[in-house]
């Protein structure tokens, strides 16, 4: 099975093309560059460098989500456009649980990202060697609170994040249960892991109506809720006109 | 090259998600508009992140629909258009990624169209564009008077100082309370009406080609509120009326001003708020009575609000001027044709 996988969902960009278990190419950036410019550039490259053709394609797998919502939108409209116009299937991988396997040891493995003020994108997986097993949905969450929450499970933990740094004080205030990091060595999202957890999932039934996991509504339509609690139409809120 | 083309045209700068197959540029096989009207009509406006996720809901839906439609073969395509600009920036990267991502897969030339030309290239659909020419392109965002000495070249000679009149339009219709977007439901209301209230036309008598419809706009509100505050009941139609003649003075003035020092063939109105009744009336009656011989094209009411169609359209002609870009396309928020008021001249 040949597969592309595609993440763009923070500052970091990973491509790779794998047949079946086997990495063929990757490329990986980790600057603040623009996703939109480079991101079909570097699938084409990656794609060559693998020695193979488009049209061999079996799969594609992107990061669905969470992260920037425009580099969301970036890899996911890339990757829904590609797998239609080709015809082969897409897999949308958690965003967060790509990184899991980045831990260098066994456990409970909390992937997160900065959300800001205070808060992070983050979830609770329990990694067993290759197998890896949710045990908290991801979730956009204030980080003191995961920190409880985190306490409560009682075992130790360990961070897959490029941003430990601005929230170690809060973890060593905080975490009563022995908490470990990823380096800079093993905190960046790569998509060979992303493949690799791609392969095996189901495929999506629909990929037209696939759409990156924001897990999080928009401000104004969270107001406009709260003010209209039982208006929900939402099939009609986009309609074609001719 | 006198074969027949066929473009693939995306749009999404906006609140429309647009895809169309237009052939040899005037043709439409096919024009799918899915519109996010009725999700923005709860906010009072466009949310750029709503309108956003909305297009990412959309946009594969409409590519297949439109090639359904037009009954043609993605291998039959000769190229992809796509809107890069202006726009919001968060829903033209939607339609950019998935042309780009097209292009690629289907191996086909991707063309880079601006927004605005597409407006103006929605004239095409009525019949040819012919240069010199002058284009007056009214929306939600934009007010201008656009001269094209050539097939394309855009020089912008006259343009809003302040708010585009289609924002004017929506501004006076929230204070109304009638829904967004109000530009149909002032333009319907002002022909029960008449212009009794004599706001000002901002400009009018200036020298140059701008516009400016924030005076306007406030002179409205304040009257409004006024008539609030004494508890006197102001005829809605009325107010509609005058506010609308208001506009209409001042473009229609000054368009023809510029027709009259030009030497153009063919005046074009386009954009969202040319479809307005009251306007495109008033503009034939006035180049009539005043510039017999200088053709006259409106683009088609069902082509004036934001479409694949004009894209495409506008493609063909970008196609023929060997306008392509790479795999590095990115949006451009902010896209503008050069500002030339000496053109007239
Ligand atoms: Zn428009």
């Amino acid at each position: 099975m040949k597969i592309l996988a595609i993440d763009t969902s923070n500052i970091a960009l990973s491509v790779a093309v794998l047949d079946s278990e086997r990495l063929l190419a990757m490329q990986t950036t980790n600057i603040k560059r623009n996703h939109s410019k480079q991101l079909m550039p570097i699938i084409s490259q990656t794609v060559e460098e693998a020695g193979i053709k488009l049209a061999d394609l079996d799969r594609i797998v992107v990061a669905e989500g969470p992260g920037s919502y425009t580099g969301l939108r970036i890899a996911v409209t890339t990757a829904k456009t590609l797998a239609l116009t080709l015809g082969i299937e897409l897999v949308g991988i958690s965003s967060l649980e790509m990184l899991v396997p980045n831990a260098t040891q066994d456990g409970l493995v909390v992937p997160f990202f900065d959300a800001r003020n205070g808060n992070v994108f983050a979830g609770i997986y329990e990694k067993n060697g290759l197998e890896i097993k949710k045990v908290v949905e991801d979730q956009h969450i204030n980080f003191l609170e995961l920190l409880n929450k985190i306490n409560e499970l009682g075992r130790p933990v360990y961070f897959v994040t490029t941003q430990f740094k601005d929230f170690q004080q809060l973890v060593e205030d905080t975490l009563i249960v022995v908490a470990e990091h990823s380096s800079d060595l093993n905190s960046l999202p790569n998509a060979y892991a992303l493949g690799l957890l791609g392969m095996n999932r189901q495929e999506l039934e629909n990929v037209y109506t696939f759409v990156p996991a924001y897990l999080r509504v928009t401000e104004a339509e969270r107001n406009w809720k709260e003010k209209h609690p039982n208006d929900e139409n939402k099939e009609s809120y986009v309609r074609q006109i001719n | 090259m006198d074969q027949n083309s066929l473009i693939l045209a995306i749009e999404s700068s906006c609140d429309e998600t647009s895809v169309a197959v237009v052939k040899n540029g005037d043709i439409i096989l096919s024009n799918i508009i899915a519109t996010q009207i009725n999700s923005h009509q709860r906010f009072g406006g466009v949310v750029p992140e709503v309108a956003s996720r909305h297009h990412i809901e959309q946009i594969t839906i409409c590519i297949d629909q439109s090639l359904k439609q037009a009954d043609v073969d993605k291998k039959d395509l000769d190229a992809v258009a796509v809107t890069y600009g202006p726009g919001l920036v968060g829903a033209l990267l939607v339609g950019v990624s998935a042309a780009k991502a097209f292009a690629y897969a289907n191996n086909l030339p991707l063309i880079p169209v601006n927004h605005m030309i597409g407006h103006i290239y929605a004239a095409r659909f009525v019949k040819p564009i012919v240069f010199p020419s002058l284009a007056l392109l009214v929306s939600g965002g934009h007010t201008e008077l656009v001269y094209m000495p050539s097939e394309n070249e855009f020089k912008i000679i006259g343009e809003t100082r302040d708010d585009a009149a289609g924002e004017a339009y929506d501004k006076v219709g929230r204070v109304m309370g009638l829904k967004y977007p109000a530009g149909k439901a002032i333009d319907e209301l002002a022909h029960e009406g008449q212009d009794t209230f004599h706001f000002p036309r901002a400009m009018e008598h200036e020298d140059n080609f701008d516009f400016s419809f924030s005076g306007l706009k406030s002179a409205f509100i304040n009257t409004v509120h006024h008539a609030d505050q004494i508890n006197e009941e102001l005829s809605k139609a009325d107010l509609a009326a005058s506010f609308q003649q208001s506009v209409v003075d001042v473009i229609v003035d000054k368009t023809v001003r510029a027709c009259e020092q030009l030497d153009i063939k063919q005046l074009i109105l386009a954009g969202g708020v040319a479809a307005n009744r009251g306007l495109r009336d008033a503009l034939d009656a006035k180049i009539s009575e005043k510039l017999d011989d200088l053709d006259f094209v409106k683009a088609p009411l069902k082509l004036c609000g934001d479409n694949g169609a004009m894209i495409g359209a506008a493609g063909e002609m970008l196609m023929r001027h060997d306008q392509f870009a790479d795999m590095t396309l990115n949006a451009d928020p902010s896209l503008e044709f050069d500002w030339e008021p000496e053109a007239v001249k």
